[in-house]
């Protein structure tokens, strides 16, 4: 592989060099003649030469082993996919046996005849061993066949990509050298190539994020064949049990995540917002300089020792001072512990978004209302509130995203019983946590009480993308009427 | 320093209200830090007059004009020295809040800043926090009064829950106006108020500053001579932190005594 890229990246700079001299060359060594700057005519060249190579090796390299897979699967005669208890590990054991013969070749244990001559009737395993490679199983003869298709198609694949992939290079290497000439417009042909690959980036993002919530979907799926969703999403009562029978109810873990966030929004809200005011119209320079990276540091802490700090300050605190005299419980993690805490590490976020936003306000605005005799105060209140408040709502709804996330604080501070109930100091527990919970351990993929981690996941984040549309949503209306 | 006809006039009872003197400077001298910005200037503001401040740019004259109405208190580092009375008060006593001077001397700015509300909301703005009307039909009257003063009531009165933001830059300017007029100040300073507007939106500024000229009084800082002339009865020209002269505006453009001032307006200087 490596010396794939080697190779080509050699291609590349031998075509940058050649394309400068060519299009040097066609001016007669006069450099202004040129439509572009030598450069780019180099460059030119080096890009025709690499990019449609790369792409092909990329798109090789990810389609063969599909195709082999396919094919491979196709070939294990029927009759044999029957016996086996478990098809999908028969892959499995393919590949590994494919590549342990593979590893064997590499280490001088087998040499290449005997590879492809290797009988079922021999003990391969054994062989295999002796080459430091470890089978699961003795090797049957299907498999044994389907693993030498396995080889021989990747060997077949291999050579193509091979071949492919360099007539590209050379063909684009040639093509772009011809093509080379003092009125070639290089420049906007290099610029084109470097939009595309801005534009690349961009879709990659945006791929990735369509990955994401396809994956999830799918376990999401094989969660709601195993267990029936209107159960799911409306059940009251959280009781998984691997040995079968769990109660998977969403309705308390989604009142624990809402509740604890919205004890750390009451907390977080006013309290950045409030200071933010301080900090953007009223403190002064030096105050500000030293107050406001102090305050950014809340931003800067592992929220595992928030955590800690619920566990061992907070919680016994509250604990003592509050729910115990009111009678209102004696549990020391409880929700308003964790939405305290989770309050405090969100002051930062809130404060410094709010505070960046209050100071873009133009001055002219606040000259504005001072010359018709308003107070700072009653500035702050009608003008740069108003104005900021699309900035603001962002930065409010983001800190909620953070809060609704948010799991070690919660794990600490509020604990992890599920629990559907008003009272702010007793034990619950959130989403995230669950999900942390269920996939912890030993854990079986096909059991319910593990895939409900992915239909847990993917609830979680169509709440975080409609908060977020909901934020966008504010942000456009308010930007109407206020621009 | 020479000064005009006027300034001699009311040198001579210092410290008392004159009759048609609204405001009144005495040495006044206006620092940035080090930076001596203001030199020992004396002007006094007429009633109900057209006063306008010409010069080259960084002479001082918007410096001069925040020391009007303490725009100059919002910096830090500005510091202001000598008299301003208004109406024989003087303004940077210790007793007089700013904020409430500033009602009395509004301000239109250079560039428009209408506030992120409705058009409507944006003139009611000084009359509430000043606690004008005694209710809404009266806010509404007042509002309604001072956009027609500001020429700007026929083109809004549809859309009074409309953005102000939402405006042509002259459309913009007028609010501004409407605003400042509907706390009904005594005073109203202008700084370059034209100079962010189209031709057609100035002339129609520079006929609403002379309509205004009947109820208050107004001092406007301008970079155009043209406009000077056209709507001051007044002018003062400052240059280099010096009050170089203040005359009648006639005076200044046809027999200005100093040859500064006939520099610049001959356009040698600035």
């Amino acid at each position: 592989m490596l010396w794939i890229l080697l190779a080509l990246i050699f291609l590349g700079l031998l075509g940058y060099v050649l394309g400068r001299q060519r299009a040097v060359a066609s001016a007669s060594g006069d450099v202004r003649e040129l439509h572009s700057l030598p450069n780019y005519y180099g460059l030119n060249v080096t890009l025709l030469t690499l990019v449609p190579a790369l792409l092909v090796l990329g798109l090789w390299l990810i389609v063969q082993p599909i195709i082999v897979e396919r094919t491979v699967a196709g070939q294990i005669p029927a009759s044999f996919m029957e016996q086996v208890e478990n098809p999908t590990l028969l892959m499995t054991e393919v590949r590994r046996l494919a590549g342990g013969i593979e590893t064997a070749i590499e280490r001088g244990f087998l040499n290449v005849e005997d590879a492809a001559n290797l009988a079922s009737d021999t003990d391969i395993r054994a062989q295999l061993a002796e080459a430091g490679v470890a089978l699961g199983a003795d090797v049957s003869t299907e498999v044994l066949a389907a693993a030498q298709d396995f080889r021989a198609m990747n060997a077949t694949g291999a050579t193509w990509m091979l071949i492919v992939v360099f007539a590209l290079a050379f063909a684009g290497l040639a093509y772009s050298y011809v093509r080379t000439h003092k009125d070639l417009r290089a420049r906007n042909r290099v610029e084109y190539a470097i939009l595309s690959i801005l534009m690349i980036a961009s879709t990659l993002a945006i791929l990735t994020t369509v990955g994401i919530v396809l994956s999830m979907l799918w376990d999401t799926r094989n969660f709601f064949q195993l267990y029936p969703w209107q159960d799911f999403f409306f059940g009251l009562e959280w009781r998984p049990s691997f040995e079968g029978g769990s109660e998977l109810g969403l309705i308390p873990l989604l009142w624990g995540t809402l509740y604890i966030s919205l004890i750390a929004l009451l907390v977080a809200v006013p309290i950045g917002l409030f200071a933010a005011i301080y900090m953007a119209e009223y403190a002064t320079k030096r105050v500000r300089s030293v107050a406001k990276p102090l305050i950014e540091v809340l931003a800067g802490i592992p929220t595992i020792v928030y955590g800690l700090f619920a566990l061992i300050t907070v919680g016994p605190m509250l604990r003592d001072y509050f729910a115990q005299p009111l009678g209102l419980g004696d549990s020391s993690s409880s929700v308003m512990t964790a939405g305290i805490v989770m309050g405090i590490m969100l002051i930062p976020f809130v404060s410094s978004l709010s505070d960046d936003i209050i100071n873009s306000v133009p001055q002219t605005l606040r000259d504005g209302s001072y010359g018709l005799g308003a107070t700072q105060s009653e500035t702050v209140k009608q003008v740069i509130l108003p104005a900021a408040l699309p900035g603001i709502v962002g930065a409010v709804l983001l800190a909620a995203s953070r809060a609704i996330g948010e799991t070690m604080i919660v794990v600490l501070g509020a604990g992890a019983a599920a629990r559907l109930d008003l009272n702010p100091f007793e034990a619950m527990t959130t989403v995230t946590v669950k999900i942390v919970g269920q996939l912890t351990g030993d854990t079986d993929f096909s059991s319910p009480e593990a895939l409900v981690a992915f239909a847990l996941g993917l609830t979680l984040f169509v709440i975080t993308l409609g908060l977020n549309i909901f934020a966008l949503y504010i942000v456009r209306k308010y930007r109407e009427q206020y621009d | 320093m020479e000064d005009g006809n006027v300034n001699d006039m009311s040198g001579i009872d210092q410290g008392v209200a004159v009759t048609g003197t609204k405001m009144k400077a005495r040495g006044v001298d206006v620092f940035y830090g080090d930076n001596h910005a203001i030199k020992e200037v004396d002007v006094d503001i007429a009633d109900k007059t057209v006063t306008a401040f010409i010069g080259p740019s960084g002479c001082g004259k918007s410096t001069f004009l925040r020391v009007l109405n303490r725009m100059n208190d919002t910096i830090d580092i500005c510091r202001v020295e000598g008299d301003v009375t208004l109406e024989g008060e003087d303004i940077y006593d210790p007793k007089v809040d700013p904020v409430q001077l500033r009602a009395k001397v509004g301000m239109v700015f250079q560039k428009p800043n209408p506030f992120p509300k409705s058009i409507f909301d944006n003139v009611a703005y000084g009359p509430r926090i000043h606690g004008l009307s005694r209710n809404k039909s009266d806010l509404e009257e007042i509002v309604e009064k001072s956009l027609r003063r500001a020429a700007l009531w026929d083109e809004v009165k549809d859309r009074l829950n409309a953005p102000g933001t939402g405006l042509s830059g002259g459309q913009q300017q007028r609010l501004c106006i409407a605003r400042a007029v509907a706390t009904s100040p005594e005073v109203l300073l202008m700084d370059e108020p034209c100079s962010a507007l189209d031709p057609i939106a100035t002339a129609q500024v520079e006929e609403l500053i002379d309509e205004l000229r009947s109820r208050f009084s107004v001092v406007i800082v301008t970079h155009s001579m043209q406009q000077a002339a056209r709507v001051s009865q007044k002018t003062a020209f400052f240059h280099l932190g010096n009050l170089v002269e203040f005359d009648d505006t006639d005076t200044i453009f046809t027999n200005p005594s100093d040859p500064r001032t006939e520099s610049y307006i001959t356009g040698r200087i600035g």
